[in-house]
C-alpha cells in the first residue's frame, strides 16, 4: 500500500503528518516504511533519526564529445530540446545542468563522436530507525535542478508488501506528480489560511488528474467555520483529521519531537487516520 | 535596476508575507511571483490584471495509432519510461520530457510533437507597483522556464516604468525553479525559522546561493518559537559572514491579517513591523537604490 502525503504549499505540516502516521502504524505492529520524497528539502530523518545502511547514487547519462571525431556539423545541438548543447566553429559546448540525459545527441551524431558518461544528480539513502521502521530518503545534489529521476528511482524501490508512507515535495509540479502518481490514496495537508486553501485547490486538481483518491488533513486548525472547511464540504472532500493550532505543538515539532511520542492519544488519533484510509484503497481509477 | 530574490529553502517560513511587507515599505517596486507552483503573493497584494498571455512550456510526444506498427523502437529508446506499449501505444504526458528521441527512432513516422499551453503569464498593478506572475497548469513541469519568463517580464516592466528594484518571491526547495529564480540576482534574502527543519533547509539553500555566488542576507521569522534554535541560526550565519537583517517574532495577528487577506504593514503589531522596517533599510543600503 502506498499513502502519499501531499500539500500544494510548503510548511503546512506534511512531514508532521507523514512521520506521525508512519510511527503510529509501526508501533501498532504493521510493517511500515517511511519514504521522504521531498528531495529538495528532506526533513523526515530529523524526526525519526534513522541509521543509514545503504547509499546509492542516482545518475543520468550525459554526452561526452570526442573532439577528434567531431566535425561541428551541429546535428546534436539542433536536436537537443533543452538547449544543453551549442555548436561553435571551434567545438561543441555542453551545459550539463540543462541536460536531461535523453540520449538523443548520441543517437543522432553521424560521426559517432558522442559517448556518454554518468553524472551524479543525487543520492538515495536507506536504513532503519532505532525502533526498526524502514526509512528511505532521496537527496538532490546542491545546484542540481532535476528532482524527478531521484523520486522515480525511489518509487521503483518501494516494497509493495508493506505500508509505505511517502512524504511528497510541495507544489503540484513534476516532483509532486511523480510522487503521487500510482499511490493508493493521497492525504492532502492544509492550513486555514487563504494560502493553504489556494494550494489545496491545486493539489486536489492534481490528485484528480492522476486518479488518486484524496482525504484532507486540516493542520493548525482553528475552531468554527473556515474557508477550508467550506471548500471541503462543497467539494465532497472528507477532512479525516484535524490537528488544532497550538503553540505547544509548534514548539514540539520545531524541536524535532513527534506528537506520537507525547502520549497514547496521538498514537490512537493517527492510527484512526489509517482506518479511514484503508477503505479507499483500490478505489482509484489508475 | 537591481533584483532582490527572497528564498527560504523550506516552505511555510513566511517568504510571501515578508515579500509583501517589503513591497509596502520600498514602493514603488516591481514584484515577480516566481513561486509558480504555489503562487500566493497575489492573495496579499490583489493585483488588478492588465494583460495576460499563454506560455508554451513543454513539448510532448503523440503517437498516431493508424501509423504505429507496435515495433517497440520508441519504448526501447525512451529513457523516461513515458511510452506504454499495448494496443494502442500511448505516451504518458506526465513522464514525457519532449526530447524527441521516440520520433527520431520511429520507422513509420507515427510520432509527432505538440506544445502545451502550460502557463498563463500575467501583468497587473498593485498599490505598491506592477506585479508579474504566472499560473501553471497542474502537473506542468517546466517551471524553470516559466520562472525565467516571469523574471524577464518583471525586468522589462521595471525598465519601462523606470523603477529601481525588482523583488522576486522565489520557490521553496533548491531545484529547478529556485535556480531559475536566482541566476543573475543582485541580492538574496533568505527567510528562515527556528525549527530543526528550518535549520536543515537553511544549510541547503545557503549552499545554493554560494554555488551561484550571490550576496546573501538572512531574516529569522517566528524567531521566538524555539530560542535555542534561533541562536544556532544566528551562530551559523555569523560563521558564514551572513548578516541577520531581521528577527521577526511570532504573532497571531500576522496569521489573522493573512486570513483576512490584508497586507502585513499597518495590520501587525509594532514588534513585528519594526524588524520589517529595519530589513527594508538594509535592503535599500545593500542594493543602493533610491526608492520612494
Amino acid at each position: 500500500m502506498v499513502i502519499a502525503v501531499a500539500a500544494g504549499k510548503g510548511g503546512t505540516g506534511k512531514t508532521l503528518v507523514a512521520v506521525n502516521l508512519a510511527l503510529a502504524l509501526h508501533r501498532a505492529g504493521l510493517e511500515t516504511a517511511l519514504t521522504d520524497a521531498d528531495v529538495e528539502e528532506p526533513n523526515g530523518h530529523l524526526f525519526v533519526k534513522p541509521a543509514i545502511s545503504e547509499r546509492e547514487d542516482v545518475t543520468i547519462s550525459i554526452p561526452r564529445i570526442d573532439e577528434e571525431l567531431c566535425d561541428r556539423c551541429g546535428e546534436c545541438s539542433s536536436f537537443c530540446a533543452y538547449g544543453a548543447l551549442a555548436t561553435t566553429p571551434a567545438r561543441v559546448l555542453l551545459f550539463d545542468e540543462l541536460c536531461h540525459g535523453c540520449g538523443g545527441c548520441t543517437m543522432i551524431c553521424p560521426l559517432k563522436a558522442i559517448s556518454e558518461e554518468e553524472r551524479v544528480i543525487g543520492t538515495i539513502e536507506r536504513g532503519r530507525t532505532p525502533e526498526g521502521m524502514g526509512f528511505t530518503h532521496g537527496v538532490l545534489e546542491i545546484g542540481e535542478p532535476k528532482a524527478s529521476p531521484i523520486i522515480a528511482a525511489m518509487k521503483e524501490r518501494l516494497d509493495p508488501g508493506v505500508v509505505n508512507v511517502v512524504d511528497c515535495g510541495p507544489g503540484t509540479g513534476c516532483a509532486a506528480m511523480t510522487t503521487v502518481q500510482g499511490s493508493d490514496v493521497c492525504l492532502m495537508v492544509t492550513e486555514p489560511t487563504p494560502f493553504g486553501l489556494h494550494d489545496l485547490l491545486m493539489a486536489v486538481k492534481m490528485a484528480e488528474e492522476l486518479g488518486v483518491p484524496s482525504l484532507v488533513v486540516a493542520n493548525k486548525d482553528i475552531p468554527g467555520d473556515t474557508e477550508v472547511k467550506r471548500f471541503c464540504a462543497e467539494h465532497g472532500l472528507e477532512i479525516a483529521l484535524s490537528i488544532p493550532f497550538s503553540m505547544e505543538t509548534a514548539r514540539l515539532t520545531s524541536s524535532g519531537i513527534n506528537l506520537v511520542d507525547t502520549g497514547e492519544e496521538w498514537q490512537r488519533t493517527f492510527y484512526s487516520l489509517y482506518e479511514r484510509i484503508t477503505p479507499m484503497v483500490g478505489r482509484g481509477s489508475v | 535596476m537591481k533584483q532582490l530574490v527572497v528564498l527560504s529553502g523550506k516552505g511555510g517560513t513566511g517568504k510571501t508575507t515578508v515579500t509583501a511587507s517589503l513591497a509596502q515599505l520600498l514602493k514603488p517596486v516591481v514584484l515577480a511571483d516566481c513561486d509558480v507552483e504555489a503562487p500566493n503573493l497575489h492573495l496579499l497584494l490583489s493585483p488588478q490584471t492588465d494583460d495576460s498571455f499563454p506560455l508554451k512550456v513543454s513539448r510532448k510526444a503523440r503517437i498516431d495509432p493508424d501509423l504505429c506498427t507496435a515495433c517497440g523502437a520508441c519504448a526501447e529508446s525512451c529513457r523516461f519510461g513515458a511510452i506504454t506499449t499495448g494496443d494502442p501505444y500511448r505516451v504518458d504526458a506526465f513522464r514525457c520530457e519532449g526530447c524527441g528521441v521516440c520520433g527520431f527512432v520511429c520507422p513509420e513516422e507515427a510520432v509527432d510533437f505538440f506544445e502545451t499551453d502550460g502557463a498563463q503569464v500575467y501583468r497587473g498593478m498593485t498599490p505598491y507597483g506592477p506585479m508579474v506572475g504566472a499560473e501553471l497548469a497542474v502537473g506542468e513541469e517546466a517551471s524553470g522556464k516559466v520562472v525565467t519568463r516571469v523574471r524577464m517580464e518583471a525586468q522589462l516592466t521595471a525598465h519601462e516604468a523606470g523603477l529601481p528594484l525588482v523583488i522576486v518571491d522565489g520557490s521553496p526547495g533548491t531545484g529547478c525553479p529556485v535556480i531559475a529564480s536566482l541566476s543573475g540576482a543582485d541580492l538574496t534574502l533568505i527567510i528562515t525559522e527556528p525549527s530543526l527543519s528550518g535549520l536543515h533547509d537553511l544549510e541547503r539553500i545557503l549552499q545554493v546561493a554560494e554555488h551561484f555566488g550571490i550576496p546573501t542576507i538572512a531574516g529569522i521569522n517566528k524567531c521566538d518559537i524555539v530560542p535555542e534554535l534561533a541562536d544556532r541560526i544566528r551562530k551559523r550565519c555569523g560563521e558564514l559572514g551572513i548578516e541577520v537583517a531581521a528577527e521577526i517574532p511570532f504573532s497571531g495577528e500576522v496569521v489573522e491579517a493573512l486570513r483576512g487577506r490584508r497586507p502585513p504593514v499597518g495590520n501587525v503589531p509594532p514588534e513585528v513591523e519594526e524588524p520589517l522596517r529595519r530589513l527594508a533599510l538594509v535592503i535599500e543600503e545593500r542594493t543602493a537604490v533610491a526608492t520612494g
